[in-house]
This record gives structure tokens, C-alpha cells and sequence, in this order.
């Protein structure tokens, strides 16, 4: 008998296929033994997880087996778990002792400066896991294609652990659209529903994830699976058509040109990402900047460096450091706050860090020698925000003309998140305007974007945050100055229309979704809009 | 043959510079490994001439040199097989792993 669970579609489309339950790691516990007991089960785990990686390389072909075999060389090498034997000798409960031989492995693969190899530690965490997971009995998450991932939450680094390439969703009890295993999900066009709540414990057999509808369907019935199909083959001939016209610039019907430049992450997101399919980085986080790296110019500046050398002459948006909220960094950002979100976050942190934030800002500088870099203030509240950035980024030019190191000045923005700056942007000075619109609308709408209760109220279509983009997209880009968006709303085809109707000509989205969001501009047509007054 | 003389014989060495995109990462790592593993001598790898030394049998221990493009790999070895182990791991290496 068919049922349905509602949620929220947390990224579109729809996907059929068995549940598969993740129970996390943290919530289970073991009885350890004496070290010989210890030895042997962490000796038979590594076995039954090599062999598990080997049946699921078997039906893989390409890069996914070759990355799945790179794994099975790996945990066949006695060298990967030395360490954990030795600690067992020394009394140490097996899980403990290969978590932390693993986690060791791990940060020395994170701290390498070549992206190849930071990329490789989800390798590790995923083969660390799948020895956990038979050292609790909990056996392999040996996800196969087309599987349903339903858990209570779930790790971008789990997601990623994942080969999509041949279908599959995701269901969860916990969660929110805006969180950013959602974000992930949304790139690579994995169906996701999330906030099931508790019931999402009652999913098993085939389900459906209806992504564009925000619900699951148990026991889908013949006539559910039948339109399911038409819809999942319709998306496919549509993304098909998308991805063919991806290097062609982004004009609505009558002939308006849109500019779409892509979110990255870090360097791992350009990779084999064409410059020429975009206009150039709309958004560069740096909260990767974690630990050492907050204060080493030099492995910023070769950062930096990589993504304007990718850009090729187009203009790449860095923003600088924006902890806070729900981006913590320890030893940086402030503890126990009662609202993370209105409380020392983006620039209001980094002004008090100038220390810090000179060494970005000098890492920047050296870097808009070879391209043109725009450095984007997070959270800006006020005028003097700016200026006390602007005053810095002058002494850091000092600086480096002085020691007669390479540099240019870049062009100094803002990211428009805060209303009071949204209303107030008309007598604003900056370079240029980014709207951060799932913060503004987070704060404009009173609704956090980690709490999945109120997520149906953070809504970017919502009358009044749309008037203040439209009112931002205007008095902004007097003079010329460019005004762009770089939230999730840019990427959603629902949302597309309604900013471009407010004025807005220039979106910054994911990679995966620049093909989806050039061809929904297409479909625009600018000269049927109402005269409506915002 | 006696283990005697495998014992007996010295370290041939042997250099290449690493000229595919990626460097040892992921999958040359296997490769290099699965191809050393092909012969019975004791085969190691550096990235300096004076070592740091580690066994090129060993993908755990090759992916911790982390060696980038443009770097030069030193192998030495030393068994019965040590010299064509050589010359197979430097082909490797200079056909990109077969990988471009």
C-alpha cells in the first residue's frame, strides 16, 4: 500500500530505488576484548572491507573502479594499519585504535598543498568508516546505483563517498535545504528530501524521493512508478539540452544577456570545469582556510594564484574569511553565542583580527597581479566597515610595494546580506554588490537556515525579500556598478524569472548547475514583464 | 637461487623525473606498486638521492612522499631481479603511468 512521508525537496527531481539506512557511527558502541581478540577483529574487518570494495569495484568501470581499487590497495598494505596494531598491543579497544591510525593518515593527506591529494582523504574517511562499520557489526554501506540513502542526517563527506553518476536519492529525518550536504546534492542534481522527522526510521523496500515535491513515497504504486519514469526521462533529455548549449552565453528570448559565473569552494571545484562555459567566479569561499593557513600568506597567494590563472582574464570574486553563523573556525571564532547568526560573523570578525586579515588581504593583493581579483566583504553592515577594510588593504599595498613584491589593487565589494545595508545601498561605497541571497533572506524573513522548522518561511520568493534584490538591483548599479547574486536562489529555475524581472543581470551559481541555469534563462522573456513597482 | 647471494647483491639505483599532471596521487601510486610488486627484489623509493627511503611495494607509504610534477623519483633496489625491476618502474614512470 502506497504512503507518503512529507518534507522539504531539498534538491530537485526524483529518484525510485531501495532504501538503504545509515545509522550513525557515533550512536553505536562495542564491548572490547583482550588485545588478541582486538587484533583479530580489526584484522577480519580490514579483510571483509577489502573484499566489500572488490564485489563493488567488480561493477564499476572507469575512474569509480579504479578509485575503488586504489582503496582495496590501500587497506591491503599492512603499512596502513601498523600503527592501530601497535596501539592495540598496547591496550587500546580495536575501533579507537584504527580511528585514530586512520585520522592520522587523514589530516597528513589535508595538509598537503597539491588539491590531487586533499582530495584523496575522503578515500580514507570512507575506507576508515567501512572498518567501523564491521568492527560494530553494523556491516558495509556498500551503496549500489540507484540506491535511496535514508538516515538522520547525513556528512558531505558520506554524500561524496558516493558515486551518483548512476542515479540514486537521498531521504533525511534532520537536515535543511540550505545545509551543505543540500548544496552538494543540488550540483551533482541528486534528488534530496530533508526534515521527515522521526518517521524517516519507517523507511524500507522501494521509495520514491520526490525532490520537486518535498515528499517520499513508500511502496510507490505501478501508476506513481509510471509517471515517475516520464518525469525522470523528461529531466534527462532537458538536462541533455542544457549541457549541449553550456559554452553558449546565457540570453533570455528578447535578446537580454545574462552573466552566470560559478561558486566554488576551493581549487577542487574548477577542476576539469571549462573557464570558457562561465563568466569567470562569482564566489570563492576561503572558510577552507582552516588552522594553519589562516596565517600562511604563501599557501593563499598559490590558491589564489590557481584560480585566476584558471580564470584567464575573467574576473574572479574572492571573499574573505566569513566564520561565523554556522561556519565555526576554533580558536577564532566566538563560542557559546546565543545567535551565531546575528552575532561576531564576516567582516565584523576579521576587522577584529587585523592581523589576520592583512595576511589575506596581502595574499589577495599578490594575486590581482596576474588577473583581475575582486575582494567581496561577507556580513557588511555599515559604511565604516568598508572604509577600515579599504584603509588596511592601502597599508598592506604599502607593504608590499615597499618590500617590492608583485601585486595590483583589487577592486574592493561588498556581499549584501544585512537589510538595513540592502535599504541603505543607494549612499553605499563600494566596488561592486553581491547578493548573498540565503543569508538576506534568512535575516529578512526571521527564519535561521538551521532550523528546519522554519525553512518553509526562508523564502527568497517572498514579496518583500524580492523588493529589497529589486531595490538593491537598482540604486546599486548606479554609475555602472555591477550588482550580482550568488545564493541558492540564482540556480533555481522557480526563482530565475522573478530575478531577473527584479532587475538582476548577473547570477553566480555551482559549476554542475550552470548548464540548468543558462538554459532557464533562456526561457525567460524580459519584454512580458508587468510594470510592477517593487 | 640462494638467499645468500640476494643478500650480497648492492643497491642499484636509478632516476626519472615525474612528468604526468598529477603526480604520484591515487592511481600511479597503484600502478608503481602493483609493478614493483611483480618482482621479487627489495625495491624503494625517494625523492632525494639521500632518501628518505620508502618501499615501493607499499601504496600507504608512497602516497605519504606525496610527490608533485616536476619532481625527480630516485629508486634504488637489490635482489636477483633488481636491475629489469628498475628499468620496468622507470618505463612506468615515463610513459605518465600510461595515464595522458
Amino acid at each position: 500500500m502506497e504512503r507518503v512521508i512529507s518534507g522539504l525537496g531539498a534538491a530537485a527531481g526524483i529518484a525510485v530505488g531501495a532504501a538503504w539506512p545509515i545509522h550513525p557511527l557515533s550512536a553505536v558502541a562495542r564491548m572490547p576484548g583482550s588485545p588478541g581478540d582486538e587484533r583479530a577483529a580489526l584484522t577480519d574487518a580490514i579483510h571483509v572491507a577489502a573484499a566489500a570494495i572488490n564485489e563493488l569495484a567488480a561493477a564499476q568501470s572507469g575512474e569509480a573502479a579504479e578509485m575503488l581499487g586504489f582503496q582495496v590497495a590501500m587497506l591491503e598494505d599492512e603499512a596502513l594499519a601498523e600503527g592501530a596494531f601497535a596501539a592495540i598491543a598496547a591496550g587500546m579497544p580495536a575501533h579507537q585504535a584504527w580511528a585514530a591510525a586512520l585520522d592520522a593518515e587523514i589530516a597528513g593527506y589535508l595538509a598537503a598543498d597539491d588539491p590531487h591529494f586533499r582530495a584523496r582523504s575522503s578515500d580514507l574517511a570512507d575506507i576508515r568508516d567501512r572498518v567501523l562499520r564491521h568492527l560494530f557489526g553494523l556491516g558495509a554501506v556498500a551503496i549500489r546505483s540507484g540506491d535511496v540513502i535514508v538516515a538522520e542526517d547525513l556528512q558531505p563527506s558520506q554524500f561524496l563517498a558516493v558515486d551518483w553518476s548512476k542515479g540514486g536519492g537521498v531521504a533525511l529525518g534532520a537536515g535543511s535545504p540550505t545545509s551543505h550536504v543540500a548544496t552538494l546534492a543540488r550540483a551533482r542534481s541528486v534528488p534530496m528530501v530533508v526534515g521527515l522527522g522521526p518517521s524517516w526510521t519507517t523507511l524500507s523496500g522501494i521509495v520514491a524521493v520526490d525532490g520537486d515535491a518535498g515528499r517520499v513515497i513508500i511502496a510507490p504504486s505501478a501508476a506513481t512508478l509510471a509517471e515517475t519514469e516520464q518525469r525522470s526521462a523528461a529531466r534527462k533529455t532537458a538536462a541533455r539540452q542544457a549541457e549541449h548549449r553550456r559554452l553558449e552565453p546565457a540570453v533570455t528570448r528578447d535578446g537580454t544577456r545574462i552573466a552566470v559565473s560559478i561558486n566554488v569552494s576551493g581549487v577542487e571545484d574548477i577542476a576539469g570545469f571549462a573557464a570558457e562555459s562561465c563568466d569567470g567566479i562569482g564566489l570563492a569561499r576561503t572558510e577552507f582556510l582552516a588552522g594553519d593557513a589562516l596565517d600562511d600568506e604563501e599557501r593563499q597567494f598559490g590558491l589564489y594564484r590557481e584560480l585566476v590563472r584558471w580564470a584567464s582574464g575573467r574576473p574572479v570574486t574572492i571573499r574573505t574569511l566569513d566564520a561565523g553563523g554556522d561556519k565555526p573556525i576554533a580558536g577564532y571564532t566566538v563560542d557559546n553565542e546565543s545567535n551565531p547568526f546575528l552575532g561576531l560573523r564576516g567582516i565584523r570578525l576579521s576587522l577584529r583580527h587585523p592581523d589576520r586579515f592583512g595576511v589575506q588581504l596581502r595574499a589577495l593583493a599578490r594575486a590581482a597581479a596576474e588577473g583581475p581579483v575582486q575582494v567581496m566583504l561577507p556580513m557588511v553592515t555599515r559604511q565604516d566597515e568598508i572604509d577600515a577594510a579599504g584603509r588596511l588593504l592601502d597599508r598592506t599595498l604599502a607593504e608590499l610595494q615597499a618590500a617590492g613584491i608583485a601585486h595590483a589593487r583589487p577592486q574592493l565589494g561588498i556581499m549584501v546580506e544585512v537589510p538595513a545595508l540592502a535599504f541603505a545601498i543607494g549612499d553605499i561605497r563600494a566596488d561592486f554588490l553581491s547578493i548573498g541571497s540565503n543569508d538576506l533572506t534568512q535575516y529578512a524573513a526571521a527564519a535561521a537556515r538551521d532550523n528546519p522548522a522554519v525553512a518553509a518561511y526562508a523564502d527568497t520568493l517572498h514579496p518583500g525579500v524580492l523588493g529589497l534584490i529589486a531595490h538593491v538591483a537598482r540604486h546599486g548599479s548606479a554609475g555602472g556598478r555591477p550588482v550580482s547574486l550568488c545564493g541558492d536562489a540564482g540556480a533555481d529555475p522557480r526563482s530565475i524569472p522573478a530575478l531577473l524581472r527584479a532587475g538582476l543581470r548577473s547570477l553566480s551559481v555551482p559549476p554542475g548547475l550552470v548548464a540548468a541555469t543558462k538554459e532557464a534563462i533562456r526561457a525567460v522573456d524580459l519584454s512580458e514583464e508587468r510594470g510592477h513597482e517593487l | 637461487m640462494k638467499p645468500e647471494s640476494e643478500a650480497m647483491t648492492l643497491d642499484l639505483k636509478a632516476s626519472v623525473r615525474l612528468t604526468n599532471e598529477v603526480g604520484l596521487h591515487a592511481r600511479p601510486s597503484v600502478k608503481l606498486t602493483q609493478s614493483a610488486k611483480r618482482f621479487r627484489a627489495r625495491v624503494e623509493v625517494a625523492t632525494a638521492a639521500g632518501g628518505p627511503w620508502v618501499d615501493a611495494k607499499s601504496p600507504v607509504k608512497i602516497m605519504r612522499v606525496k610527490a608533485l610534477k616536476g619532481e625527480t623519483l630516485h629508486f634504488r633496489a637489490s635482489g636477483a631481479d633488481a636491475s629489469q625491476a628498475l628499468d620496468a618502474l622507470v618505463d612506468l614512470v615515463q610513459r605518465k603511468f600510461g595515464e595522458e
